[in-house]
């Protein structure tokens, strides 16, 4: 005999969490099946989660879940080999309305799950989704790992993370293509107490996220690595293109830790102890990589729906909000007892009308230009370090010189029609 | 990268991967689908992106040795394999990675 569920949600991160927490909160019987331990241990990433779309989702979280520090300072740095170009912003309104908060994906998500499961959701963990239960081109529930292992619901959400393997099973996609992931690697270190303070220049409690764009930080690849403030560790990684890593024979592991070498970096990192090495792929396809986000009794949400948003890197708030209203629509469907596709269609409704669809839309175009346009992540970055490099740099020669040296730079690389064109296309493909 | 620095990176990686929390099972979740084309493989870029270290050449049996007991369950290998030659599963329930930080 089946164990039956009103739905079932496969994968206890934030975007099957989401809609966990609208089903259960409205009183539906609902599972999530999660593979780890416990929810988050299967999953990784950079670092940062923004207040507002998280607070949408779950009201008032910011004074229970286990966060880190209270992003306060944004940075970009471009960094030549021995060099680094920083542009930073700080607000200190973000003091009273916080933007954004380093967090860690297996305690953030363990935290929720345990929300999920007070509004009575079941969580199900050390148990993996192999298949789904069909019925012609309708789904009707899972298959797990478990002997006997079938668990039937009218309502099954993937939400089972970049590894999609249930999508293509359902019918409604293709499996990612290598220039559509992003590789990101990453290690946890630990600083001496009140290190963080000093290095970052920080008040307690508060946090900067810093990305490193191209040039030295990804060998020129496209990507960038990052840096993360927590409450007494750094996160430091790379993501990188993985068509570009293979292309170029590349491994992201060395990528780190000639990050972790630079002048630039090195200082910051002085004395740590590393605590965990760990990988993850990132779906940055963007629009035209989505698959079909529903079908008979299925709907797909978070990164195994591409909701990634690679220009201003959010995913955990598109998965969030992504679940949020695959719940809604879930909830929708329970009360009309109507499980088709085209009630289900709503969900992408829900989506068009959420900033998920509008950002994402924006910039469909964005991933394969620059994935086409290397120069972007290798040329541009080192030239910026080089302007500044002219600029600051006071030495016995007449600044026409400084000019000159720059524009020596720039000749036989690259002409400057080309540069131009490089302006209106990068814009173009932006705007 | 050269050979010397792939050999390097590798045994860098495989001192990290002691710092992160494993449960490997008797079976591979990777299985290489065809030996034969790993055989006519000229890059084998597996080898070289796998953020894990998971796969090696073994020049003398002619075949690609998988380490499945450290993988860090990224799917590069599934998506970046040119032939798509790599059987990608999760591993059974509880058992791999398991994160505490993530």
């Amino acid at each position: 005999m089946a164990i039956r569920f009103d739905a079932v949600i496969v994968g206890g991160g934030p975007a099957g969490l989401s809609a966990a927490l609208v089903l259960a909160q409205a009183g539906v019987k609902v599972a999530v099946i999660e593979r780890g331990d416990y929810a988050g241990a299967k999953n990784m990433f950079g670092g940062v989660i923004y207040h507002e779309p998280t607070d949408w989702v779950v009201p008032g979280f910011a004074s229970e879940a286990p966060l880190e520090r209270r992003i306060g300072h944004h940075e970009y740095w471009f960094l030549d080999e021995r060099s680094a170009l920083k542009i930073a912003y700080e607000d200190a309104a973000w003091r009273e309305k916080p933007n954004a908060w380093s967090v860690m994906r297996a305690k953030f998500d363990a935290w929720f799950a345990g929300k999920v499961e007070k509004a009575g959701a079941q969580v199900i963990t050390q148990t993996t989704v192999v298949d789904l239960l069909r019925d012609g081109r309708t789904i009707r529930g899972v298959v797990t790992s478990r002997p006997e292992g079938e668990v039937e619901a009218p309502l099954v959400l993937i939400a089972q993370g970049v590894n999609a393997l249930l999508v293509e099973k359902a019918g409604l996609g293709r499996d990612w293509r290598a220039d559509e992931v992003v590789l990101g690697v990453k290690e946890v270190i630990q600083l001496p107490k009140g290190a963080i303070e000093e290095r970052f220049g920080l008040t307690e409690g508060e946090g900067t996220a810093v990305e490193m764009l191209g040039g030295e930080a990804t060998a020129g690849l496209m990507g960038s690595a990052f840096l993360y403030t927590n409450s007494d560790t750094v996160s430091i990684g790379t993501a990188v293109l993985l068509s570009h890593l293979r292309e170029q024979g590349e491994n992201p592991n060395r990528l780190l830790e000639r990050i972790k070498a630079h002048p630039s970096v090195a200082p910051l990192l002085k004395g740590g102890e590393m605590r965990e090495y760990s990988a993850h792929l990132i779906p940055e396809g963007g629009y035209r990589a989505m698959p079909r986000l529903y079908g008979n009794g299925v709907l797909v949400a978070g990164d195994s729906a591409a909701m990634v948003n690679a220009v201003t890197m959010e995913g955990t708030d598109l998965a969030m909000v992504s679940g949020k209203l695959a719940g809604e629509t879930m909830l929708e469907a329970l009360e009309k007892g109507d499980f088709t596709e085209r009630t289900l269609s709503r969900y992408r409704d829900r989506l068009e009308d959420s900033f998920v669809f509008r950002d994402l839309k924006q910039f469909s175009r964005v991933g394969t230009f620059f994935a086409d346009n290397r120069q972007y992540f290798d040329f541009y970055p080192r030239l910026a370090n080089g302007v500044a490099r002219q600029l600051f740099t006071v030495d016995l020669r007449p600044k026409a010189e400084h000019v000159r040296g720059l524009l020596d730079q720039i000749r036989g690389r690259r002409s400057l029609w080309r540069i131009g064109m490089d302006l209106v296309r990068g814009w173009r493909a932006l705007a | 990268m050269t050979k010397e620095e792939l050999v390097a990176t590798r045994s860098d990686i495989e001192a990290k991967l002691y710092r992160t929390r494993f449960r490997a099972d008797n079976d591979s979740h990777l299985i290489i689908k065809d030996q034969e084309v790993c055989r006519s493989c000229e890059e084998k870029p597996c080898m070289v992106f796998c953020p894990a270290a998971v796969y090696d050449w073994d020049d003398e049996r002619k075949m690609t040795l998988v380490a499945f007991e450290g993988c860090l369950e990224c799917g590069a290998c599934r998506i970046g394999c040119p032939s798509r030659n790599i059987e990608w599963l999760y591993p059974r329930g509880g058992f791999g990675v398991q994160f505490r930080m993530g």
